[in-house]
């Protein structure tokens, strides 16, 4: 009899896959997964299909051919007999320029904002309430636009700081010029000693780290606090200094000069890209610092109130208390900012920059009439970036957040 | 559900991609009325007036090729587009025709998949300048700031040019001429650059054209003329004859004021066949015999065409030049109605 209760342990029948609870969910989901890849792969084939009718079947060695066109802001050398994939280069070079530059000021200026929108001074949180909710609130293109017009039409043109009795002058003695055509500022040159006076440069914030450290157990033993800020300044500065000297001043500054029809030597600049950093700045620091704002009201009362019976300064309470508390809520949604902000430097197109959708995506796509494999190597391209900054704020988010054990 | 919703639109678009379309001029039948893609807005080529009527040499075209289709030169729709997406609108049939200035390159007739059913104006690339720039030559640019519409084959020609001849440049691209107007005359940059005739049409509406000249070089070919999808070889050839109707019209003294008279009959066999008052062009065509009557009766020949809008008595002001006939020394030349 106790042979007969024992479960028909491997006896499978096929009837079971649908009737049996314990299989039925999966086949249910294999059958729906088989159908939606046939289902892509059905649309993918009309589409080529169509396309080999029209005669456009995807082909990508336009990317080999000379582009044929200049680029006016390149990091990386490139000329018009450059392939498309320079061309492609050094477009996402400048999409990631105008995006680091943007997610920077963005934080600081968030940050700020956001901070000082919970400031008990009335005017002062009255104004960021008013700045957040008039950047947030206006479509990015028309702040890009507006800027650009700002730009092109406020501030003189090079012809104007010609002659004895100029219109115009440069400012900071003569080093920085703010022109219709972008900003010229001085250009740092590097001569043969530069090299070791960078790498003291680096040791000396290696040294910072090991300070802190050093100070942080001293103060734990010790009870101690050291003017931090001032000691880390001046291992920042002071050997970097010494072996500039020491090397015979091997970095010099080469200035911004007006010649022929612009100003020449210097760092130009453009006024597209200042255009669009400051626009993309502008508009996701509204959104971080809400997020800021909702981060430090998220950390209960209590523990500021708990602080301050420590007979912590207000100060100290949000730089050790609120803030490492606050992040946990804060990074989360500003990995979405700093996604958006890259996303959105695709409007770029609007004032000239040349990022990735205006190389790729504009002349070359125009030019090669290939917009097929340029849009989807251009989608390919955001894909990884997004999915790149995502990686590396997670990770910083995975060392910030809360730690359950 | 919103699974299965999502699934369903989706094949649904694929079907309709799917479905071949018929030829474009049943197409344009059945709409009554011609899609013709045009300019964003160059005075003299095709822009709006102040009622809204879009007026000019290119909208001419499409007016001729809509009279000869539909029997009515106001039975178009024109959709403007800028440089960059004109192709895409085209190949995707959001378009049926594009009258844009478009310049007749072997990569966009081959590569591109399109036909160029003839040129209506032949052009080349120049260079306008401030007069206070002091510069009397192209040659004289170097590191000049250069506004210049992106996506054309002015672009390329641009770099080509100072890379011959040894120059540097800093192009700032833009998407039309309304900005490039914004840019120039802000003195973003010293020179504008394109077709030497949407220079002179540029010009013609600044507030001061006399502060303004075009630099004597002409530094590319730019054959400007209508195109069609390739593929569809009876619709080209409707557009292809269209403008040679135009043309020919002109060689032979047809104009809007004769037009009644000369399709009574005439003694020239070559203007009978035309206006089909002998023979069967038009029913060849896939039209009516009265076609090119219609054509000619929107707008004028072609010499009329480029007199009301782009001529000298226009304030763009071009002289015909290599645009006159080649029986007056110009390059404008059809085969023959035969």
């Amino acid at each position: 009899m106790a042979m007969a209760d024992q479960p028909a342990a491997k006896s499978f029948r096929l009837s079971m896959l649908l009737y049996d609870t314990r299989y039925r969910s999966i086949t249910i989901q294999i059958i729906m997964l088989g159908l939606f890849v046939a289902g892509v792969w059905w649309l993918l084939d009309n589409m080529y299909s169509n396309l080999d009718e029209l005669g456009k079947r995807p082909n990508f060695t336009f990317l080999t051919a000379p582009a044929g066109y200049d680029i006016n802001q390149r990091l990386i050398e490139y000329s018009s007999q450059s392939t498309n994939a320079r061309a492609w280069l050094v477009g996402l070079l400048n999409t990631l320029l105008v995006a680091v530059m943007g997610c920077i000021l963005a934080t600081v200026l968030g940050v700020s904002i956001g901070v000082l929108r919970l400031s008990k001074n009335w005017i002062i949180a009255r104004l960021m309430t008013a700045y957040i909710e008039i950047f947030r609130n206006v479509p990015l293109l028309l702040l890009i636009i507006f800027a650009m017009s700002i730009f092109i039409n406020i501030f003189p043109q090079p012809k104007l700081f010609r002659g004895e009795d100029a219109l115009s002058s440069m400012y900071f003695w003569d080093s920085v010029a703010f022109t219709n055509r972008g900003w010229y500022i001085p250009k740092p040159v590097f001569e043969s000693g530069s090299m070791i006076v960078g790498i003291v440069f680096l040791l000396s914030i290696a040294g910072i780290f090991v300070f802190g450290r050093w100070a942080k157990k001293r103060q734990e033993a010790t009870g101690e606090i050291l003017p931090n800020f001032w000691i880390k300044l001046g291992i920042l500065v002071i050997p970097a200094v010494v072996f500039y000297y020491i090397m015979g001043q091997p970095i010099s500054l080469n200035y911004p000069e007006l010649k022929g029809f612009n100003f020449k030597g210097g760092l130009h600049l453009r006024n597209s890209l200042i255009a669009l950093w400051l626009a993309l700045s502008l508009y996701t620091a509204a959104f971080i610092a809400e997020a800021v704002r909702a981060g430090i009201m998220a950390i209960d009362k209590g523990q500021t109130e708990a602080a301050a019976a420590l007979g912590l300064r207000p100060k100290r309470i949000m730089k050790l208390v609120v803030l490492p508390q606050a992040l946990r809520v804060i990074i989360p949604p500003l990995i979405s900012q700093y996604l958006n902000l890259t996303k959105n430097s695709s409007l770029a197109v609007a004032v000239g920059y040349m990022d990735l959708t205006g190389t790729l995506g504009g002349i070359t796509l125009n030019q090669t009439g290939r917009a097929l494999e340029s849009i989807l190597l251009l989608m390919i391209t955001y894909l990884a970036i997004s999915l790149s900054i995502s990686m590396v704020m997670n990770f910083y988010n995975n060392s910030v957040k809360l730690k359950e054990r | 559900m919103k699974k299965s919703v999502l699934l369903g639109t989706i094949a649904a678009m694929g079907v309709m991609a799917g479905v071949a379309s018929a030829g474009t001029l049943d197409d344009v039948k059945a709409n009554g009325v011609l899609k013709c893609g045009v300019s964003t807005g160059l005075v003299g080529f095709a822009a709006p007036d102040a009622n809204g009527n879009w007026e000019g040499f290119d909208v001419d075209i499409c007016r001729a090729v809509a009279a000869a289709v539909l029997g009515d030169g106001d039975a178009v729709q024109f959709v403007p587009l800028s440089s960059k997406v004109r192709f895409t609108a085209l190949s995707s049939g959001e378009i049926d025709m594009l009258a844009r200035n478009t310049t007749w390159t072997f990569s966009r007739d081959v590569d591109l998949g399109f036909t160029f059913t003839g040129v209506n104006y032949y052009d080349g690339q120049g260079f306008m300048v401030r007069k206070d720039l002091g510069v009397a030559s192209a040659t004289e640019l170097d590191g000049a700031t250069i506004c210049i519409t992106t996506g054309t084959t002015t672009e390329l020609n641009l770099a080509d040019y100072f890379r011959t001849n040894g120059m540097s440049y800093e192009p700032v691209p833009i998407e039309n001429n309304a900005e490039a107007m914004q840019q120039y005359l802000s003195g973003a940059c010293d020179v504008y650059t394109t077709d030497a005739s949407a220079l002179a049409a540029t010009r013609a509406s600044f507030e001061t054209p006399d502060d303004h000249m075009l630099l004597p070089e002409i530094v590319s070919k730019e054959p400007l003329g209508p195109l069609v999808r390739e593929g569809d070889e009876p619709w080209g050839d409707i557009v292809r004859w269209t403008l040679n109707a135009l043309i020919t019209a002109e060689e032979l003294g047809v104009t809007k004021a004769n037009l009644e008279e000369m399709a009574a009959g005439t003694d020239n066999p070559e203007i009978n066949r035309m206006l089909g008052t002998e023979g069967n062009l038009g029913e060849m065509l896939g039209l009516d015999a009265d076609w090119a009557q219609r054509v000619i009766a929107v707008g004028g020949n072609y010499g009329e065409i480029f007199e009301a809008n782009i001529g000298e008595s226009t304030a763009i002001g071009l002289s015909r030049g290599l645009n006159a006939l080649w029986t007056q020394g110009g390059l404008i030349y059809t085969p023959p109605f035969r």
